[in-house]
């Protein structure tokens, strides 16, 4: 049977959804090795071995920045076990992880993939969208494995199996010399309202909102709606929103029940991570925005206007 | 200090480059701008330069005989550049970059390379990590700010949730994200010296790099479309076709 190992970074003290995500693909393919970084925990075992996982190797990094040495530890392993495929999220410590690996072992990596195939001949393709979606690309190694793979978000779902618990093989982390970076302080921000990745309905606000104290606008459409409030980078640059609220290529993959864009020009970074919504909604003064080529209902017309409008609708009915 | 900022030149967006049928590569056009996205290493750069009286020399590896993005860079205030191009560089994946900008760091000498977190054509975003692994240092990425003092390289790191502090010795790579400072728009003056300034141009030979590329695109097909929506002008009624779309879909 193939050996496929996947990333998984701890997050909340337990594995994260897109490592969930990967081990669902993963046990699919083959036989599944989670490769996981964090202080570990029997409950996180639990988890990995409910959805499929065989084994798991387990490394903490403490504070040091978890990709060089566990890149280290992994080429060792991968150079001993030889998998067939090694599955990464695109997530940043996953991306930092699997670039770091992919030198170290003198081996291409496959980014943005949105689907993996594994043949019995042990031949591993991938799937790609390119230009915001609208193109599939699919693309295969001509190189010898283990084949390197980073997976957008949401790409596979996170089902459990009610597998039994995984073998864990916990392994001390290398020096890794000059390659090592230490984290002194961790500063998480309170979100309010509903997590972004989670929920059902999301209100998503653009440059079109014009300065940020409009960004009010789209907290009053979230609230009655009991909503997720998103925003594309140009605002998150622009400093009107943290990073946490960005969606797309860059920011979170997002697959909710109904997506409203809210003068957002509809750039293709921003559609490869909403479109996948099952109803899309947008608000644009320009009849031409690309946004209104994939929305099941869009308005040409200011947010000035519909928004405080729609407001006053949704807290009255 | 000797700070590299890695910048690559990308196809004008303005004129959208189309795949290959028959190769499934990238047919750019010909005009080659500065991917913005580097435009903030670069500011990055020339800050930290200033700071410490350091040097900002640009890297880059693109096609032949262009360097017109390298110039919008020069012009911005970088003193000066190192390109690699080479015909058999063409259609290389993030791996050979990778190992072909880390050569001509070396070649170079450095205590600091910049790099953006993903470039604007081929957002692989796994350049920076490679160079660093290949170079045997840090990879301080997706930094928000970036301090160098005592021969340390302190970073934000943006996390999902938030950031954190991160701390590295020199030698390092840093990799910025967007918005993390204004970029200076070039001055005349600037773009009157960008002209002048000395430019190293070296070929994957001369860095001793023998290329192979372990993946291929075999196929490009249109994504299955969505159905065509309802797209109404909101003449002051627009917020009601939003509520009977929520009622439908029984979000209410
Ligand atoms: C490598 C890379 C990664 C990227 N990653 C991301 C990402 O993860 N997420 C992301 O979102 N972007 C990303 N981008 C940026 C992306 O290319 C766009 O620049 C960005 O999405 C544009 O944001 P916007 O729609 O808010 O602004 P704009 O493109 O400026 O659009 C504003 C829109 O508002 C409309 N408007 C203006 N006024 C009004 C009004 N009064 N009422 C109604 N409508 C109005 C305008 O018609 C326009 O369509 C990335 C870019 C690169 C190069
Ligand atoms: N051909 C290149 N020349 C110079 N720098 C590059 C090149 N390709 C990638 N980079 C650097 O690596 C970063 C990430 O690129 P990528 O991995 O292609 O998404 C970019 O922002 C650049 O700083």
């Amino acid at each position: 049977m193939a050996e496929v190992w996947t990333f998984c970074e701890e997050t909340d003290g337990g594995p994260s959804t897109l490592g969930l995500e990967l081990l669902s693909k993963a046990r699919q393919l083959g036989s599944a090795t989670v490769l996981y970084a964090g202080s570990g925990s029997p409950q996180a075992w639990q988890t990995l071995g409910e959805h499929g996982a065989a084994r798991v190797f387990h490394f903490d990094p403490g504070d040091m920045l978890a990709a060089a040495p566990v890149a280290a530890a992994t080429a060792t392993l991968a150079a001993e076990h030889a998998p067939h495929l090694i599955l990464f999220g695109q997530a940043y410590t996953d991306r930092d992880v699997a670039g770091r690996l992919a030198a170290r072992m003198g081996l291409p990596v496959l980014s943005n993939a949105v689907d993996v195939t594994l043949d019995r001949s042990g031949a591993v393709g991938s799937r790609h969208e390119i230009s915001g979606g609208s193109e599939i690309a699919e693309a295969v190694f001509s190189s010898p494995g283990p084949h390197l793979v980073i997976v957008r978000p949401k790409s596979f779902p996170a089902e459990p199996v009610a597998g039994p618990p995984p073998q864990v093989i916990t392994l001390d982390l290398p020096e890794v010399g000059e390659s090592n970076a230490v984290v002194t302080e961790r500063h998480v921000r309170q979100r309010k309202g509903p997590d972004l990745e989670e929920a059902a309905v999301i209100i998503s606000g653009g440059r079109g909102l014009g300065a940020a104290e409009h960004y009010s606008l789209v907290e009053g459409v979230a609230a009655p709606l009991d909503a997720a409030t998103g925003a594309t980078r140009a605002i998150v640059d622009a400093g009107w929103v943290p990073y946490a609220k960005q969606v797309g290529q860059t920011g979170k993959t997002v697959k909710p029940d109904v997506y409203i864009a809210c003068g957002i020009s509809g750039a293709m970074q921003h559609l490869v991570g909403m479109k996948d919504a099952k109803t899309i909604i947008a608000i644009n003064k320009d009849p031409d925005a690309p946004i209104f080529t994939i929305a099941d209902l869009g308005i040409v017309g200011d947010v000035h206007k519909v928004m405080p409008r729609l407001i006053e609708e949704l807290s009255s009915g | 200090m000797r700070i590299l900022v890695c910048v690559k030149q990308i196809p004008d967006p303005a004129n959208p480059s189309r795949f290959d049928p028959v190769t499934h590569r990238l047919v750019r056009t010909e005009d080659q701008i500065l991917d913005d996205t580097d435009r903030y290493g670069v500011e990055m750069g020339l800050r930290l330069a200033e700071a410490s009286g350091g040097t900002v020399t640009l890297l880059s590896m693109g096609p032949v005989g262009r360097a017109q993005g390298i110039r919008q860079a020069l012009a911005m205030g970088a003193d000066q550049a190192v390109m690699v191009e080479d015909e058999a560089l063409e259609g290389a994946d993030a791996l050979t970059t990778a190992r072909i900008l880390a050569a001509a760091a070396r070649h170079t000498g450095f205590d600091l390379v910049i790099c953006g977190t993903e470039s604007t054509d081929g957002y692989s975003g796994v350049v920076p990590q490679m160079m660093a692994e290949l170079l045997s240092v840090a990879a301080m990425t997706y930094a928000t700010s970036v301090e160098v003092a005592d021969d340390q390289v302190t970073i934000h790191r943006q996390t999902s949730a938030g950031y954190d502090v991160v701390v590295s010795g020199l030698p390092a790579v840093v990799s910025v994200t967007a918005g993390v400072v204004e970029p200076r728009y070039p001055t005349f003056r600037g773009i009157m010296q960008a002209k002048r300034k000395p430019t190293e141009t070296l070929s994957a030979d001369d860095l001793g790099i023998s290329i192979s590329i372990g993946q291929e695109v075999v196929a490009v097909s249109p994504a299955p479309e969505r159905e065509a929506g309802v797209i109404a002008e909101d003449e002051g009624e627009g917020h009601l076709l939003i509520v009977e779309k929520l009622r439908e879909v029984k979000v209410i």
